[in-house]
């Protein structure tokens, strides 16, 4: 990472869980200097706000994730950005990419059950002017999420507790 | 079964660091400042490739210098961070970390009664080294007004004929001190004046803070009669592997070669192979830490002196070594008062040789709400313990 990097946004790539005034701290700089970097990012569209991390994968949960791709057709004028928009206004949608290669948008889409995703897909987006085709996969288990990693076996940290 | 027990390892003293371990051990909800390694996992992908080596059958001697393709990148990786080259094929010897390194050196050049100035407080195993080298150890004094850099005249000072070795470790553990290029000058003359093989370890040298780490061995005159001692441990954050390294004239390197192809043989082959990703891709992950290492120092050093523990900020390594004198305290009732009483530990000073009378060592390889919360404990111990206690005897 640059040197010359917003320091409040290395702290965000990093993901540590911090105030604003344990970011100055950290960082060096003043509280309102950390106010003032965050102000900053947020208008430049950088930092869009703050999302829980969670792992809907777990039964409890009770939710179901999929990853659509979706092929379209661009506009004169406008390209792909009318239709993109227009899908990531629906609910459903937790993100959505313009992506290179064999299809154009990428979906991430989150609901209660199987049926309600699968609802979403048939009678939402397949139906929309302009979607060619998709392409859904369901997700079955997350192992990484968000930085996180997921289950395997847990971290033993073992370090002597005093050594030269 | 005393009288079986060589005298020289008989009259070792006890590691002041081992009766505080069984100490902190055995208490639960302690916050240790007291651990001299990193508490970063390996990064990945080191530990991934000494995986892959492992299915690839990789389990095997190696040759006894270690295996070329880490000697070679031994030899660019020391090229482009001290400025000095050795060559893969005799100026360089892998070994079972710095420790056995020093081990060798020491057992390489020692002849019994041959003297050895160390500075001191000092890392723990020096001054048993030289012992079991049957060398005669001589601690030069370095002082907290000063950075406890080490200073040409305190040199001068402790030589004596038979003097053959001078020991150097910036920067320190355990006091974070570093030298800059002028005393580093002035040193490497003294070493030239006097005749002396120079055993740098350099095994803190990436985690530096304030300025760009020098070798001693870039010095005029000094290369020739240096041992440049690095390893793997601190800035790879592989304590776990054992793996380190000398580099020296091929001479000195074909004598420490002969004490650890008879004793040890080869460093383990995973590890070589890991340390082998380390040198190649480890940069970015040596620069994370180190960054991480950077703030909590900063963080450790304000706390500390707005507690009433003075301290210079460290120029290097990962710890700070403040001064008890403010509390009334000796440098072990204060750590045992505040182990008892805040369940913080600190190593005391003395641990680390005479010198460090009047001092602890805190160590910030330790996440930053844990030392965050240390430094309140710490603090409170502090405003408890000045009135109440008894001035130091020392
Ligand atoms: C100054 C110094 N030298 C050498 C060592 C030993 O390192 P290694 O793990 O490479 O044997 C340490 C470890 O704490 C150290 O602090």
């Amino acid at each position: 990472m640059d040197a010359l990097m917003n320091p409040v946004l290395k702290l965000l790539i990093e993901g540590g869980h911090l105030t604003t005034a344990q970011m100055a701290q950290v960082a060096g700089i003043p509280e309102a200097e950390v106010a003032g970097h965050l102000e900053q990012l947020k208008k430049d569209g950088v930092f869009l706000g703050w999302r829980p991390v969670l792992d809907l994968s777990r039964e409890s949960a009770a939710a179901v994730r999929a990853v659509i791709e979706v092929k379209i057709t661009p506009e004169r004028g406008g390209g792909f950005n009318r239709l993109a928009d227009r899908l990531s206004r629906f609910d459903e949608v937790e993100s959505c990419y313009l992506m290179s290669g064999s299809y154009d948008l990428l979906i991430f889409v989150t609901g209660p059950s199987l049926q309600k995703v699968a609802g979403f897909v048939s009678e939402k987006l397949s139906t929309l002017e302009g979607v060619l085709s998709t392409s859904t996969h369901f997700m079955l288990r997350s192992y990484k999420e968000g930085s996180f990693l997921i289950g395997g076996p847990a971290q033993e940290v073992d370090r002597l507790k005093v050594s030269p | 079964m005393k009288r079986f027990i060589a005298r020289h390892v008989a009259s070792l003293p006890k590691s002041g660091i081992r009766d505080f371990f069984e100490i902190v051990s055995k208490m639960k909800d302690v916050i240790s400042l007291g651990i001299g390694e990193p508490d970063f996992d390996t990064p990945w992908h080191i530990r991934e490739s000494a995986i892959y080596a492992l299915e690839k059958g990789k389990t095997h001697y190696t040759s006894n210098l270690g295996l070329l393709e880490l000697r070679r990148a031994i030899s660019e990786y020391v090229e482009q961070h001290y400025a000095v080259t050795y060559r893969p094929d005799d100026e360089i010897l892998v070994t079972v970390g710095v420790s056995e390194a020093i081990d060798l050196a020491l057992r390489a050049l020692i002849n019994p009664g041959d003297k050895v100035l160390y500075h001191q407080p000092c890392y723990v195993s020096y001054h048993p080294s030289v012992a079991l080298a049957h060398g005669v150890g001589i601690a030069v004094p370095t002082r907290a007004d000063d950075g406890f850099a080490l200073n040409a005249a305190d040199l001068q000072r402790a030589w004596q004929p038979g003097c053959k070795v001078l020991m150097i470790n910036l920067p320190c553990n355990p006091t974070g001190g570093t030298c800059d290029r002028a005393r580093l000058a002035e040193i490497a003359r003294f070493a030239v004046e006097k005749d002396l093989i120079v055993l740098s370890d350099e095994i803190y040298s990436e985690l530096v803070y304030d300025h760009a780490h020098t070798s001693i061995t870039a010095f005029p005159g000094m290369r020739e009669r240096t041992i440049f001692l690095h390893g793997f441990s601190k800035a790879f954050a592989m304590t776990g592997f054992r793996i380190g390294y000398a580099c020296g004239p091929a001479e000195l390197i074909d004598a420490m070669m002969k004490v650890h192809q008879y004793s040890m043989l080869c460093a383990p082959i995973l590890s070589q192979e890991a340390a082998i990703e380390a040198l190649r891709h480890g940069a970015d992950g040596v620069k994370t830490m180190r960054d991480q290492y950077h703030r909590r120092r900063d963080l450790v050093v304000s706390r500390l002196n707005a507690a009433g523990l003075a301290c210079r900020p460290p120029g290097g390594a990962f710890y700070v070594f403040p001064s008890v004198a403010s509390t009334g305290l000796g440098e072990r009732d204060f750590a045992y008062g505040l182990l008892e009483a805040q369940k913080v530990a600190v190593v005391p000073g003395t641990a680390f040789g005479e010198n460090g009378r009047g001092f602890v060592r805190a160590s910030f390889a330790t996440g930053y709400d844990q030392l965050v919360e240390a430094c309140d404990r710490i603090e409170r111990f502090v405003n408890t313990a000045t009135p109440c206690s008894a001035p130091s005897s020392s």
